[in-house]
């Protein structure tokens, strides 16, 4: 395993950020963490990063205690915060120089690791790291947090803020560290970006509620997803809301995800009740449930 | 020890690329040695002297005189009465008025004992102590040679003994105020520089979010803090070399002493501030919070230190507690190296205290740090 996670528990004074979280993570993995904002994830990561210490419970990071052998730990993951972290008065290179020096080693030896991330920014390697653009700043980060040649990547929300190209790359990137052995923990608040992962964790108010691989997550949601759609959408949110049967309701892209409280039921009655109401270009068609779907559902 | 080197290099790299702190760092010294120098002076001179004269006589014109050839006092007017005099006191135009009654040229050749009325401006009350004396000093000249013109001596033996008091003053000859003032304000300086920019340094890190990254790094604790406090220890022996030459050169400031011996308690001295520095760092977690905590010493410090008043004039409980003040010996040791030519044996207790508080202070502060939160 490598990474091993078993009834974590963390408060701040009276709020409690992770509850009795138990996770493992095998060698050469994709993990994802999603959750909303606020779900505990940024202090699971410092917790593994050995920068907080656990209330109760035991974690474990490639073989290593987080509090007993931080030392180790310390020389064999790569860690890139949430927020921009390195030194936004020194260039490029100076920041991976730097950062390749305080880990022993240099550029040369472990350039064959970042070569493909570090191509796209060579470029700009004389600029301050504060003038880079936001994709440029990440790439950089993620080159400073692999430069010692890490087995384990604990990336906290690497992609927030970032253009969807860039983002894209982000990925594409990270299954090719994935191909070179490298287990990899990230955390992201995008659901189109945990169909990507190998498995993931569904987390909220510093809970886990469910984990699996992305395809797997899916098949638990049991109940038939409807995409509806009509003129007028906000009505039909509101219309559904006070619908007699709704299950769930929510917005999803251009449509609303309905789902029925009863196993079987007449679709004509449901397109009966809206033209009731007065909507009208009304389509009701099944849908194939996504992530999100399933973590709407388990999130209620 | 590449390690170290190396953010040794990174920081001093930073510091030179803050376009915002350079110019503070090295043009501040220059322009507040010479300002604060010129203008920081306890000597009180251009006051501004006014009188009432009932008299109108030669000998009362001739006491007038003798202030307007002080070189302290500034005649500024003569007012026909005293309600005229107390306004213009009342509005700041004067500082001093003296007021010679009626008859007194006549009383004075029959030897009569005369009171002059001497009116002060007391809201600075060091200022107007110093002038009294000034004031004091005049009148007795003046009787003095009154006397001898009036009262011819009879025979040899009534004549008045003189006793005249030469003083000698010693390692500040000529009480050449800037020859005192410079050492201490180019301590203020060493001490303002290195306590500020190393009480900021780590909390900047923190504020931007760098020290997060630092810290899941192997970076041993005690290589990031003398990385960190290094280039501060340097930049303040930096900024008392250019104080030094500026304190020679412009100055005049005789440095008696040895310069080694000044470098060698100085840059122990340092140690003491860059610890306080780095204790105020640990506590707090903005550079804002930083700056202020670290005023709130910087001005108990300079104001306790013996630079601006005499330590011995102050309260019993003061002056214990000055013994705490690292800028107090700094001060002395500056003043006494330099203007006194003292030796390492001379100012050893302050060398030993100013050690055993650089012990203290950064073992404090390296034992407060943590790497985790």
């Amino acid at each position: 395993m490598s990474i091993s996670v078993s009834h974590i528990n963390k408060s701040y004074k009276d709020i409690r950020a992770l509850q009795d979280v138990s996770f493992e993570v095998k060698k050469g993995e994709i993990f994802g963490l999603i959750g909303p904002d606020g779900a505990g994830k940024t202090t699971l990561f410092r917790i593994l990063a050995t920068l907080l210490i656990a209330d109760s419970g035991q974690a474990s990071v490639a073989g290593h205690d987080v509090v007993k052998d931080y030392k180790t730990i310390r020389n064999c993951v790569g860690y890139m915060p949430g927020k921009f972290s390195l030194y936004q008065d020194l260039t490029v290179e100076e920041n991976l120089e730097f950062f390749a020096t305080i880990f022993k080693t240099t550029i040369k030896e472990n350039y064959h690791l970042i070569e493909d991330i570090y191509k796209q920014i060579e470029p700009f390697k004389t600029r301050r790291a504060g003038k880079l653009s936001g994709g440029m700043k990440q790439k950089l980060a993620l080159c400073c947090a692999l430069i010692h040649k890490p087995e384990v990547l604990f990336l906290d929300e690497p992609t927030t803020g970032v253009d969807p190209v860039s983002r894209k790359e982000f990925w594409d990137m990270l299954k090719r560290l994935q191909q070179k052995g490298i287990t990899i923990l990230v955390s992201t608040p995008y659901m189109d970006e945990a169909s990507l992962c190998d498995r993931i964790a569904f987390i909220q108010d510093g809970k886990i509620l469910e984990i699996d691989s992305p395809e797997a997550i899916v098949k638990h949601f049991t109940k038939t997803i409807y995409n509806l759609s009509a003129n007028n959408m906000y009505k039909l949110i509101e219309s559904l809301k006070t619908y007699e049967h709704a299950h769930s309701v929510y917005p999803f892209g251009e449509f609303v995800h309905y789902t029925d409280t009863r196993d079987v039921f007449d679709i004509d009655e449901l397109q009966h009740y809206l033209k009731n109401i007065g909507l009208n270009d009304i389509t009701i068609e099944i849908a194939k449930p996504t992530i999100e779907d399933t973590f709407m559902a388990l999130a209620k | 020890m590449k390690i170290l080197g190396f953010i040794i290099q990174k920081e001093f790299k930073q510091i030179f690329r803050n376009k915002g702190m350079l110019p503070i760092i090295f043009v501040m010294p220059i322009v507040q040695l010479l300002i604060l120098s010129n203008a920081a002076t306890f000597d009180i001179k251009n006051i501004k002297f006014s009188y009432i004269d009932h008299d109108h006589t030669p000998t009362s014109r001739a006491l007038i005189e003798q202030f307007d050839a002080s070189t302290y006092f500034n005649v500024v007017t003569d007012f026909p009465s005293e309600n005229k005099a107390q306004s213009a006191m009342l509005k700041g135009d004067v500082d001093v008025v003296l007021e010679i009654p009626n008859h007194f040229e006549r009383n004075l050749v029959k030897g009569k004992n005369i009171p002059l009325g001497v009116t002060i401006n007391a809201i600075d009350g060091a200022a107007a102590g110093v002038e009294n004396v000034y004031i004091t000093q005049i009148l007795q000249r003046f009787n003095k040679a009154i006397q001898l013109n009036v009262f011819q001596p009879t025979n040899a033996l009534s004549k008045p003994v003189n006793i005249l008091t030469i003083p000698s003053f010693w390692y500040n000859k000529t009480l050449n105020y800037k020859t005192y003032m410079v050492p201490g304000i180019l301590v203020l300086l060493v001490t303002m520089i290195t306590l500020f920019l190393s009480g900021m340094n780590i909390v900047r890190e923190k504020e931007i979010g760098t020290l997060e990254q630092i810290n899941v790094t192997p970076i041993r604790k005690r290589e990031f803090i003398i990385g960190k406090l290094f280039p501060f220890w340097v930049l303040g022996l930096a900024i008392l070399s250019i104080g030094l030459i500026i304190a020679k050169f412009v100055f005049n400031v005789p440095i008696v002493g040895n310069l080694g011996l000044m470098y060698l308690y100085t840059s122990i001295y340092i140690l003491v501030i860059l610890g306080i520095g780095l204790f105020i760092s640990n506590f707090t977690d903005t550079q804002q919070q930083a700056m202020f905590i670290s005023w709130f010493f910087m001005v108990i410090f300079i104001l306790m230190s013996g630079l601006f008043t005499p330590i011995e004039s102050m309260p019993k409980w003061a002056q214990l507690i000055t013994e705490f003040n690292p800028i107090k010996y700094f001060v002395e040791v500056m003043r006494m190296v330099m203007l006194k030519g003292s030796l390492l044996n001379d100012i050893l207790p302050q060398l030993l205290k100013t050690l055993l508080y650089a012990f203290v202070m950064n073992g404090l502060a390296v034992w407060k740090y943590r790497k985790t939160t």
